[in-house]
C-alpha cells in the first residue's frame, strides 16, 4: 500500500511534465490542424537551455527556468516562420507541413549535438545533483518519502496550466486564438490578425515544451541532444487518448499515460510499460476516436 | 546482371554510394512504395516499420533455424505480414488522417514490445502448460537475432522493383487502381458510386503490410542482424519521409525519396560532423520549396517560375512594387 501510494506520487510529477508538454501539441494541433513533430526538440531545447544557464552561466534556478521557457518559445515561434508559414502560403498538403517539422527536428538536434560537443566535449552533461535540497520530506503517518524537486514540479506545472487555461477562456488573445481554431477564414473577417495568432501559439506551445523539458532535466539531472525522443511519442498518445486539440483532454492524457507507465512497471515489469499504455490508446481509438475529452471533428475548438 | 551493375557501382563509388548503401537504397525504396500504396488511397498509415519487423523476424527464423532457402523465406515474410494486416486493418481502417496514423503507430509499438517479450511470453506459457519450468530462447528480446546468413544480393532487389514497378503501372490502370484514387479523392462519393470501399482500403492496407514484409526478410538477410529497436517510431516516420519527400503523384516518387534520403548521409560524409545539421536542413528546404515532392513536374515548374520572376525582379529594388 504504502508502494502504491509512494508510485502514485511518482506518476503525478511525471504525469505533471508529460501534460506540460502534451499541450504544446495541443495547441498547435488545435489550431493549425497539423501534428509538430518539432516539438520534442523544442523539449529538448528546454533541458538544454536550462543547463547552460546553470551550468556555464552560473545562475540560480529561479532565473534559468525562465530563460529555458523564453528561449525554447523564442525557437518555436522561429519554427512556425521557417518549417509551417512557407508551406501554408503554398496551400501544401498537411503531410508536407509534417514532414518540414520533421527536418526541422532533425536540424535542432544536430546543431544542439555540435554545440554539446564544443562545450561538454561529449553528447551528455548532468545538472549539479545539489540543485534542489534533495532531503526528501518524510510524511511519518503515511510512511511517505516525497522528494521536494517532484513537489516543486507538481505545483509550478499546475500553476502554469491554470494560467493558461485563464489565457484561453477570458483573456482577449486567447478567446481570439479560439475563434482562429474555429475557423481561420471567418476569424480573419472579423479583423483577427491569423498569423500574429499562429505565432502566439507557437511561442505559448514552445514555453510550456520548454518548461516541461527543463523539469525532465532538473528531475533526472541527465541532459542529451536526444531527450525528446523520449517523449514524442508519449505526448502524442497522450493528446490522442484525452482528444486531440482539447486543453483539458492532453492534461488528462499526460496524466494518463504517466499513470499506467508507472503502474504497469510496478506490476509486470519495465520492458511492458508502452504494450499497456498503447493497448489502452488502441482500445480507445476503437470505441471512442475523437478521444476521452475530444468533441466530434465538427465542433472542434 | 553484373555487367550491368559493376560499372553502376563504379560512377556511384567515389560520391560514397558502395554496394551495400545502393542494396539499402532498394530496401527503402520498397518501404517507400509500402506506404506511397496507402497514402494514394487516402489512408495516412504508419504501420510499415511494424510489418516490416514481422517480416524480418518471421524470414530469419525460417532460413536461419529451418534451413530455407532465400525466396521462400521471402513469401513466407511476406505472408506472414499480409494475414496479420487482415485483423488489424478491419478495426483500424474506420479511422481517419492523424487519428489512423497514431492507431497504426501503436500496432508498431506493441509489435515492438511483443518481440521484445517474446520469450518471456512463450516461456511462461509453456512452463503453465507443462507444469514445469521451461527455458525458452527463441528471438532473444532486445539482443535481437545474430548471424543471420546474408543471402540478399543487389539483382535479388533490382528484380523485385522492376517486377513491382511493373505490377503498379498495371494497377494504376486497373479498375482496382482507380477505385484506389477515387477513395482518396472523397471517400463518400467513393461509396456513392458503388465502390466497396471497405474491401478497397483493407486490400490496399494487406498489400501495403505484404511489400514492408518483403523489406524486412531483404534487410534481415543483408544487415546478419535484427533487434526490435531498429523498427521503431523513428523507421515509421523516415519511411514516411521517403514517399512524402519522393512525391506520391507518382509511383516513383517514393522510390527516389528512399533513395536520396538513404543515400544523402553517405554522400555528405565529406561534412564530417556537420552531416547531420544539413542533412535536416535538406529535408527541410526541399519539403519548403517543393511541397509536391521530388518527383512532381508542376512543382518544379512553379518553382522554376519563382526563381525567374525573382531574378527579374532583383536588379530593380527600389521600384517599390510588389
Amino acid at each position: 500500500m504504502d508502494t502504491l501510494i509512494q508510485q502514485g506520487i511518482n506518476a503525478i510529477s511525471l504525469g505533471a511534465i508529460y501534460s506540460l508538454f502534451a499541450l504544446g501539441y495541443a495547441m498547435v494541433f488545435s489550431i493549425l490542424g497539423v501534428l509538430n513533430l518539432a516539438h520534442s526538440a523544442i523539449f529538448m531545447l528546454g533541458a538544454f537551455f536550462g543547463l547552460i544557464a546553470i551550468d556555464q552561466w552560473s545562475l540560480p534556478l529561479w532565473l534559468a527556468f525562465p530563460i529555458a521557457m523564453l528561449g525554447a518559445g523564442l525557437v518555436s515561434v522561429g519554427l512556425e516562420l521557417v518549417a509551417f508559414r512557407p508551406l501554408r502560403r503554398r496551400n501544401a498538403a498537411r503531410i508536407s507541413q509534417l514532414i518540414s517539422s520533421i527536418g526541422a527536428a532533425i536540424l535542432i538536434v544536430n546543431i544542439t549535438q555540435l554545440i554539446f560537443r564544443q562545450i561538454y566535449n561529449s553528447t551528455e552533461a548532468y545538472l549539479p545533483r545539489d540543485l534542489i535540497p534533495s532531503d526528501p520530506i518524510v510524511i511519518e503517518s503515511l510512511g511517505l518519502r516525497v522528494q521536494p524537486v517532484r513537489m516543486l514540479i507538481v505545483v509550478i506545472a499546475l500553476v502554469l496550466m491554470v494560467l493558461l487555461q485563464y489565457l484561453v477562456n477570458r483573456v482577449r488573445i486567447g478567446q481570439h486564438m479560439r475563434a482562429v481554431a474555429f475557423n481561420q477564414r471567418i476569424a480573419a473577417l472579423f479583423g483577427i490578425n491569423v498569423s500574429r495568432i499562429f505565432i502566439f501559439t507557437f511561442f505559448l506551445a514552445g514555453v510550456l515544451g520548454g518548461a516541461a523539458g527543463m523539469f525532465y532535466g532538473v528531475v533526472f539531472l541527465n541532459v542529451t541532444p536526444f531527450i525528446g525522443e523520449d517523449v514524442a511519442l508519449i505526448g502524442l498518445t497522450a493528446i490522442v487518448l484525452g482528444g486531440m486539440g482539447s486543453i483539458p483532454g492532453a492534461v488528462l492524457g499526460g496524466f494518463l499515460v504517466a499513470g499506467l507507465q508507472i503502474f504497469s512497471i510496478v506490476i509486470g515489469g519495465s520492458s511492458f510499460r508502452n504494450a499497456v499504455v498503447f493497448l489502452l490508446l488502441f482500445i480507445i481509438l476503437l470505441i471512442r476516436p475523437q478521444g476521452l475529452l475530444g468533441q466530434p471533428e465538427s465542433t472542434r475548438a | 546482371m553484373d555487367a550491368v551493375l559493376t560499372p553502376l557501382l563504379d560512377i556511384l563509388r567515389p560520391i560514397g554510394i558502395t554496394e551495400p548503401v545502393l542494396q539499402f537504397m532498394l530496401v527503402n525504396a520498397i518501404l517507400g512504395v509500402s506506404i506511397y500504396l496507402t497514402l494514394h488511397a487516402g489512408m495516412f498509415s504508419l504501420a510499415s516499420a511494424g510489418f516490416m519487423a514481422i517480416g524480418a523476424y518471421v524470414g530469419a527464423l525460417l532460413t536461419q533455424q529451418s534451413d530455407w532457402p532465400l525466396w521462400a523465406a521471402l513469401l513466407g515474410g511476406m505472408a506472414a505480414a499480409g494475414v496479420i494486416a487482415v485483423p488489424i486493418g478491419l478495426p483500424t481502417l474506420r479511422l481517419r488522417d492523424i487519428y489512423l496514423a497514431i492507431a497504426t503507430i501503436g500496432f508498431g509499438e506493441v509489435v515492438r514490445v511483443l518481440i521484445l517479450n517474446f520469450d518471456d511470453i512463450a516461456a511462461s506459457v509453456l512452463t503453465t502448460l507443462q507444469g514445469e519450468r521451461v527455458r525458452f530462447r527463441l528471438i532473444e528480446g532486445a539482443r535481437g537475432i545474430k548471424g543471420i546468413p546474408t543471402l540478399t544480393e543487389t539483382w535479388h532487389l533490382i528484380l523485385f522493383l522492376i517486377v513491382l514497378g511493373y505490377l503498379l503501372t498495371r494497377l494504376h490502370r486497373s479498375r482496382f487502381g482507380r477505385a484506389m484514387a477515387a477513395i482518396r479523392q472523397d471517400e463518400t462519393v467513393a461509396a456513392n458510386m458503388g465502390i466497396n470501399v471497405v474491401y478497397v482500403k483493407n486490400m490496399v492496407f494487406i498489400l501495403s503490410a505484404v511489400l514492408a514484409g518483403a523489406a524486412g526478410v531483404f534487410s534481415a538477410h543483408l544487415t546478419r542482424i535484427i533487434t526490435p529497436a531498429a523498427f521503431g517510431f523513428d523507421k515509421a516516420v523516415d519511411i514516411l519521409a521517403f514517399a512524402v519527400l519522393g512525391g506520391t503523384s507518382t509511383w516513383i516518387g517514393p522510390i527516389v525519396g528512399a533513395m536520396v534520403l538513404t543515400a544523402m548521409p553517405e554522400v555528405l560524409r565529406f561534412l564530417k560532423e556537420f552531416r547531420g545539421v544539413f542533412n535536416g536542413l535538406v529535408l527541410l528546404v526541399v519539403i519548403v520549396y517543393l511541397p509536391g515532392g521530388l518527383v512532381n513536374p508542376a512543382g518544379w515548374s512553379r518553382l522554376w517560375q519563382r526563381l525567374g520572376r525573382a531574378q527579374t525582379a532583383s536588379p530593380s529594388p527600389s521600384t517599390g512594387v510588389d
